[in-house]
């Protein structure tokens, strides 16, 4: 079963092949029976795939299937390979499943447009892509994938390239994620000339067994250089303001590849990589304290927006930021849990947000929306699962992850990142309420004409909120403390090197289940009492936060305007490369370059100009030349030989 | 006594004039007559070499070049008037299209 | 006699040529190329080729010059004035380069190195056979395939002179 894994790549690619090449001249039905059964059929070898890993004995749980021998120059040696271990096909699972549920989707919320089949081929296109990231087996091939992820993200954005807005976002998300890959590939480089191999394997044996001293100048250059990457692709400070922007592209791009997929992508590079990471504790700090300062600042920023797809997005920055936090402090495990959660608990929210546009014909301002929980039932009820499992209530997915994360944050990290990472989890819960009350509860500001079409989405759409809904119930059950299957299932790929870490770790749980329970019981307590005040707040007296933002005029502008960020990096970075471009462009370009090439043809251009008078169109004048030529010709030939 | 010289100097003095007659008219007809002459100048040398050195394919060549010189009067002549029709003169002066 | 008669035709072929050079009228500058192609005839004789001398007297002299002469007339030429001159300042170097053209191949017939080989008919040889009947012999065996091109060539030349003198081109 495991040799099937090829497959899992193929169909997408097939589905992006016929939906790109033909997909103009098919029926609206056939290209999404082809983009939905590609990846269908692809979360069926995904699942098969699974089944046989599970199959194997934990230990043995490693399958390479090399594909062909693609690149060698020299010592430089890359074989295009797929990897699958517990970590990869978790990732498979969840890009397919979730894909396909969003896939489904889009066939109702895309309906009307007219670049139907553009959009399904860029979909499928980003699912294979993504799974080449995922399955490649070495740094390289993932690198590959992580471009592509970025282009598809890129046209994805753009997709309304009408739009000036949507145009720019998505320049902004290519431009912005380019400084990230920029650190990623010299990352890349560097372990090349480190470990003289870019086959995970190998790198990860040479560093667990190699001389590698823990510390390493070396190794905390490539880990910080990778984790440039990660923060580009995973929207973390300083590289996160693409995330925010790219929410211009349509609601269900917004869902699998702004929350459940692409943007994991980060926490994916540096779980594969634990190994590395685990030997630079400098980076690891610097991980933890991105993640956490990230989880902070995006959930404070997600208090105040108004648009509905902007504050998932900060909420989606901040949610990052707390797997980062997680695998900052060495517990990949909880990190890559939330990265699961999270991707169904937010693609569920998306989605509910992209249902909710869709009943009131493209509003997304939620100050023009409210009480619209009895007009679309069905998606009042998913979201609200979607919005408890995020705040982290028990039993909810989002509950047992996040428990975890700042569980271990307190256990293995130090206490500032726990109270960092609790007041996220507050604000997480108050802004998720917030957005709860005032769109589906309180009194309905929905405009006019907005209303009169006011209607629930179709059955294609309301399916994969209810399945979505089902796995932010259930999803979190795989991670109960104490009886933890993801632990144990996760544990041979981050368990492979230092394995007294991890079983510190799991006994410093079981050693301190008081503490474990008391955590629990702090954390709902947290949720709860963020959802309160967002009751009191938004529900009770929804006079409450306008008179707050009065009294507190230079906070609330402040979060208001995201902390000024865009604007001091138009003045920092891009006014001043612009201004420079400009010059270069003037300047080197039109005046030099140009003006060398010009000046060439010019000079030429001017001498063809006098010798073309030579060329009178006399024929008489021709004959006088013919004639000197004929006396020269009889001087040279004749002459030398003359004897008198 | 003649030699071969005086007929080359003589075939020498007309090929000269047909050139300079080529140089210096612009009677596209004249300038025409002026390239006879100067064939004539090198049938001239020819016979007078075949005639000195006894030799025979001196008189042939003459009469090759005779059927070429006929020829080429009957398509150059038929030329002249198409341009001629066209022009409504033979100047070879007015006739300078053929330029940059 | 011999001389003599070298040295007068001599000069009457290049004072025809001289005239032919400067004689504004075409039709006369027609008629003193005839006189040139007469006196090179009588070279011709002189130099023992009666039947190339025949041939310029009746090819040349007669058809070709007369279609020269026809020509002129049809377009009616005469003594119009030519009209306009591109380059006058072509005509003192012009006859400078005659002059030059003529002292080079002067030096160069001064010079020895023009020389030929001898070949087998002598003048006796030929006289005995006869011109003309050695010439017919000679294009029709050694000179067979040059001889029955110029039949093309003239075949060639025929038709497109009637191509090119049809009203629409």
């Amino acid at each position: 079963m495991l040799n099937l894994v090829g497959l899992i790549l193929l169909f997408p690619l097939i589905g992006t092949a016929i939906n790109g090449l033909i997909g103009k001249r098919l029926r609206k039905e056939t290209v999404g029976y082809v983009a939905c059964g590609s990846i269908g059929l692809s979360f069926f070898i995904s699942v098969l795939v699974f089944c046989g890993l599970l199959l194997l004995p934990p230990g043995e749980r490693l399958f390479e299937k090399q594909l062909f021998s693609w690149i060698e120059s020299g010592s430089f040696k890359s074989t295009a390979g797929l990897q699958v271990d517990p970590l990869s096909s978790l990732m498979i699972l969840i890009v397919t499943g979730v894909g396909f549920l969003i896939h489904i989707y889009s066939i109702g919320y895309m309906h009307e447009d007219k670049g139907y089949h553009r959009y399904f081929c860029y979909l499928n296109l980003f699912t294979f892509s993504m799974l080449l990231l995922v399955l490649g087996n070495n740094f390289l091939l993932m690198f590959i994938g992580w471009e592509a992820v970025g282009l598809c993200s890129y046209l994805l954005i753009g997709f309304w390239f009408e739009k000036k807005s949507a145009s720019n976002a998505a320049k902004k998300a290519f431009v912005v994620n380019r400084v990230g890959d920029f650190g990623f590939a010299l990352g890349i480089m560097l372990v090349f000339l480190t470990f003289h191999s870019i086959d995970f394997t190998e790198v990860f044996s040479a560093a667990s067994h190699g001389n590698f001293e823990a510390g390493s100048f070396t190794v905390t250059i490539i880990t910080l250089l990778m984790f440039m990457g990660a923060t580009g692709k995973s929207a973390q400070i300083p590289l996160y303001t693409w995330l925010p922007d790219a929410m211009e592209g349509p609601t269900p791009v917004s869902a699998l590849i702004h929350a459940a997929t692409m943007v994991t992508a980060g926490v994916y590079m540096i779980a594969r990589c634990n190994v590395l990471y685990m030997l630079s504790p400098f980076t690891m700090t610097v991980v933890a304290s991105v993640g956490a300062v990230t989880a902070l600042f995006a959930a404070s920023i997600g208090l105040v927006q108004n648009d509905i797809k902007r504050v998932l997005a900060y909420s989606t920055i901040s949610q990052l930021g707390y797997m980062f936090l997680a695998c900052g402090v060495g517990a990949f495990t909880a990190g890559v849990f939330h990265l699961m959660t999270h991707a169904f608990f937010k693609a569920l929210l998306f989605l509910g947000s992209g249902s909710v546009i869709h009943a009131l014909s493209g509003e997304q301002d939620m100050r023009k929306m409210g009480g619209l929980r009895n007009h679309i039932p069905v998606t009042y009820k998913t979201f609200l699962v979607g919005a408890v499992a995020i705040a982290g209530i028990p039993p909810f997915a989002g509950f047992f992850s996040k428990d975890e994360i700042l569980l271990e944050s307190l256990v293995r990290g130090n206490l500032l990142y726990w109270i960092v990472g609790a007041v996220a989890a507050f604000l997480t819960a108050f802004y998720m309420f917030r957005l709860l009350f005032m769109t589906f509860h309180g009194v309905s500001r929905v405009e006019h004409h907005a209303m009169e079409h006011l209607h629930e989405s179709p059955g294609n759409m309301t399916l994969p909120l209810t399945v979505l809904a089902a796995l932010s119930f259930f999803g979190g059950f795989l991670g109960i403390p104490g009886a933890s299957v993801i632990n144990s299932f996760l544990a041979p790929v981050f368990g492979g090197h230092g394995h007294t870490e991890v079983s510190g770790a799991e006994a410093g749980v079981h050693h301190s289940a008081w503490l474990s329970s008391l955590m629990m019981v702090v954390s709902t307590a947290i949720a709860l009492a963020g959802i309160f005040l967002a009751y009191q707040m938004y529900s009770k007296k929804p006079e409450l936060p306008g008179k707050l933002a009065e009294r507190f005029r230079v906070i609330y502008k402040l979060l208001l305007n995201k902390y000024y960020v865009d604007e001091i990096y138009d003045a920092l970075f891009v006014n001043p490369i612009k201004k420079i471009s400009v010059q270069l462009w003037k300047r080197v370009d039109a005046g030099m370059i140009d003006g060398s090439v010009n000046g060439i043809a010019r000079l030429v251009g001017g001498f063809s100009n006098i010798l073309r008078l030579l060329q009178t169109g006399y024929v008489r004048n021709y004959a006088f030349y013919i004639v000197v030529g004929c006396i020269f010709i009889i001087i040279f030939a004749v002459l030398g030989k003359v004897k008198f | 006594m003649i030699t071969v010289t005086h007929y080359l100097v003589l075939s020498a003095i007309l090929f000269t004039l047909g050139v300079v007659g080529v140089l210096v008219r612009r009677n596209a007809i004249i300038i025409f007559m002026c390239i006879e002459l100067m064939l004539n100048a090198v049938n001239l040398s020819f016979v007078a070499f075949a005639h000195y050195l006894n030799s025979m394919q001196g008189q042939l060549f003459v009469f090759f070049t005779m059927t070429v010189a006929a020829a080429e009067a009957a398509v150059g002549l038929a030329i002249i008037v198409a341009v001629f029709r066209n022009k409504e003169t033979v100047n070879i002066d007015d006739i300078n299209i053929m330029k940059w | 006699m011999e001389a003599y008669l070298f040295y007068i035709m001599a000069a009457v072929a290049v004072a025809s040529g001289v005239y032919l050079i400067f004689e504004k009228n075409p039709v006369f500058s027609a008629l003193y190329l005839i006189q040139t192609m007469v006196s090179i005839a009588v070279l011709y004789i002189l130099l023992e080729a009666q039947f190339i001398a025949a041939v310029q007297i009746i090819v040349y002299a007669g058809a070709i010059m007369v279609l020269f002469l026809f020509v002129i007339m049809l377009l009616n030429l005469d003594i119009k004035e030519e009209a306009k001159n591109a380059l006058p300042f072509q005509r003192i170097p012009a006859v400078l380069m005659g002059i030059a053209f003529f002292t080079v191949i002067c030096i160069v017939l001064r010079s020895k190195l023009l020389q030929g080989k001898h070949g087998e008919y002598t003048t006796a040889y030929i006289n005995s056979i006869g011109n003309t009947k050695l010439i017919g012999n000679l294009l029709f065996t050694d000179y067979l395939l040059p001889f029955e091109i110029t039949s093309i060539l003239l075949f060639v030349a025929a038709i497109g002179a009637i191509m090119l003198a049809k009203r629409k081109l």
